[in-house]
């Protein structure tokens, strides 16, 4: 499978990453070498093959559901881009 | 007074435990032994002011004679692990000044039994590459150069600056996290030995994310021992990482030395690939030699799939990648890109702030996960996945303990060498190592010889899971057969 260069930018705008109509071609280019790349899979018979869900044979550990935490207002926006009274300020979502 | 950045690090734990020297001391020879160094881009941050006061910390327990197992050894941690108060950026510019209110558990561990932190090392952004070239801080530089040639190399990646440090004598012992190789790769290009131990073996929390299901953290060092010593303090469990196995840490250090008479090394013919590099080739046979003499057993194995890790992983990589970097969004942290509406500043702030490998990697990832190639790219992935780790499986359930393999297909190469169009070239430099992660396996690098010119070149086992000490006992045979590489000092 290859892709082209509206499906680039339906990637790209689906990742969240703006992209120029000059880097179109060449991310095109990358991404149809990587997938020709994997397309080798293809030949593998996976029939009747379990995906992996877990590397290591375990039982997911499970914590109890009570509060353990909190009250660090100030440290969980200790890094924001723009935070004021302990929210985090992103442009206008709602009209 | 000897040069006190030569020392390995059980020399140095053994001249701060009979009083030869202080940590500060040992701390301060590091500290110039970097500031001279510069050159090579190791270290994106450097903390002389936490490095003293930790030393001057580590010098007054050890005075008491409270001697934790690295009491006042002086470490450099990978810029990919969060330390508190202290800048991580994963050389990402997305990351921008990002300082921790926390620290990861790795290093929590470490600093508990004394280690002291010189600096955060480069890498490449977000521990996705081969050659530490993608950091956002440029690329660390290998401190090995081929004979005659002043070129400048890379030290593999993505723990390059880890690597580099170490062989450079810029700390003692380094962390690095290894997702296809990032450890084990840097490690043989360096001339040192690194070791990503069993997923699960070392919590994951605090270490930023790159592919959740291979991510594990690990030492470097210039010796097996030493890399046995501060595994010891890595490894454990922690209930923050929910993938992090409950299971005893054992003495890794009294697994070196230890006779490897008997046990079975296996030599899988699917890692003789075509058009290999006969030094390589050679380098492969050597080792075999090696443990033969030691009282092994070599014997040829199978493993049908390897061919196919490589592919699967530029799927499974991905697709955790682009849902892990999601994260990355110019709200709650980090750099922040203007834009029109709430999507124009996602959009403008993961454009200006990922690099372009991160870029290719997240939009390979969003593909495969996208409705209607899940099925076709993902879950035939992850069902290969199931196939490379049961090629493992039963090879270890005919009796063999460990597997021998080249740890690279070739030695360091120059910076922007493989800077070509073409991605796929540079991923090839991991297809000996990929495989231990997609089967979640421990592996270890081992300095074993040099390349025409004078480079050197690293070997890998491979063990089963859990049994880390099998590698070193194993490491350690070639160690003592190889010698220690070290390279000259130009810098």
């Amino acid at each position: 499978m290859s892709v082209d260069a509206a499906t680039v930018r339906r990637i790209a705008h689906l990742a969240r990453i703006a992209v120029t109509d000059d880097e179109v071609p060449h991310l095109q280019g990358e991404l149809n070498a990587i997938l020709a790349f994997v397309e080798q899979l293809s030949e593998v018979d996976v029939e009747g093959v379990e995906p992996m869900t877990s590397v290591t044979p375990m039982d997911m550990k499970k914590r109890a559901d009570a509060v353990n935490d909190g009250e660090i207002a100030d440290q969980i926006v200790a890094n924001a881009p723009a935070p004021e009274n302990h929210f985090f300020l992103v442009p206008k979502v709602v009209e | 007074m000897t040069d006190l950045t030569t020392l390995t690090l059980a020399q140095a734990r053994d001249g701060l435990a009979d009083k030869s020297f202080t940590s500060l001391e040992l701390t301060e020879a590091h500290l110039a032994a970097m500031a001279q160094a510069r050159a090579l881009n190791t270290y994106v941050l450097e903390t002389p002011d936490e490095a003293r006061a930790m030393a001057r910390a580590a010098d007054e327990k050890i005075a008491k004679g409270e001697v934790g197992p690295l009491a006042g050894i002086p470490l450099g941690v990978k810029d990919l692990f969060a330390t508190r108060g202290v800048r991580t950026t994963a050389c990402s510019k997305i990351l921008d000044d990002f300082t921790p209110t926390y620290e990861s558990t790795v290093t929590t561990q470490l600093w508990r039994d004394g280690a002291v932190m010189l600096g955060k090392l480069n890498n490449d952004e977000f521990a996705m590459g081969s050659s530490n070239e993608t950091s956002c801080f440029g690329p660390a530089v290998n401190p090995w150069r081929r004979e005659g040639s002043d070129a400048k190399l890379v030290p593999g990646g993505s723990s390059g600056g880890s690597a580099a440090a170490v062989a450079a004598g810029l700390c003692l012992g380094a962390t690095g996290t290894d997702t296809g190789g990032s450890i084990r790769q840097p490690a043989a290009f360096a001339g040192i030995v690194g070791i990503k131990p069993t997923y699960g073996r070392c919590s994951r929390w605090g270490i930023v994310a790159f592919a959740s299901s291979l991510d594990q953290a690990g030492p470097f060092a210039r010796t097996v021992r030493d890399s046995a010593i501060l595994l010891r303090s890595m490894a454990g469990h922690d209930p923050k990482d929910t993938t992090s196995v409950d299971r005893d840490v054992p003495d890794y250090e009294a697994a070196v030395g230890r006779s490897v008479k008997g046990l079975r090394i296996g030599i899988p013919k699917e890692y003789r690939l075509d058009g290999m590099p006969q030094e390589i080739e050679k380098l492969w046979t050597q080792g075999a030699d090696w443990l033969k003499a030691a009282g092994a057993e070599l014997v040829e194995v199978s493993l049908p799939h390897t061919r196919y890790a490589l592919p699967a992983y530029y799927i499974v990589a991905p697709a955790e990648a682009s849902s892990n970097l999601a994260r990355y969004d110019g709200v709650r942290y980090g750099a922040r890109a203007p834009g029109g509406n709430i999507v124009e500043m996602y959009e403008n702030t993961r454009a200006a702030g990922f690099g372009a490998e991160v870029k290719r990697r997240v939009m390979i990832g969003t593909y495969v996960l996208s409705a209607g190639y899940y099925d076709a790219y993902y879950l035939r992935a992850q069902k290969v996945r199931t196939l490379i780790k049961k090629d493992f499986e039963d090879c270890f359930a005919q009796g063999v303990h460990a597997i021998l393999t080249p740890a690279t297909p070739s030695a360091a190469f120059a910076i922007g060498e493989k800077a070509g169009a073409d991605p796929v070239e540079m991923y090839l430099n991991d297809i000996f190592t990929v495989t231990v992660n997609m089967a979640g396996l421990p592996g270890i690098a081992v300095p074993a010889g040099s390349d025409a010119q004078g480079l050197p070149l690293g070997l890998q086992l491979i063990g089963r899971p859990f049994d880390e000490e099998t590698l070193f006992s194993v490491g350690e045979v070639i160690e003592q057969a190889a010698g220690r590489f070290a390279p000259p000092r130009w810098w």
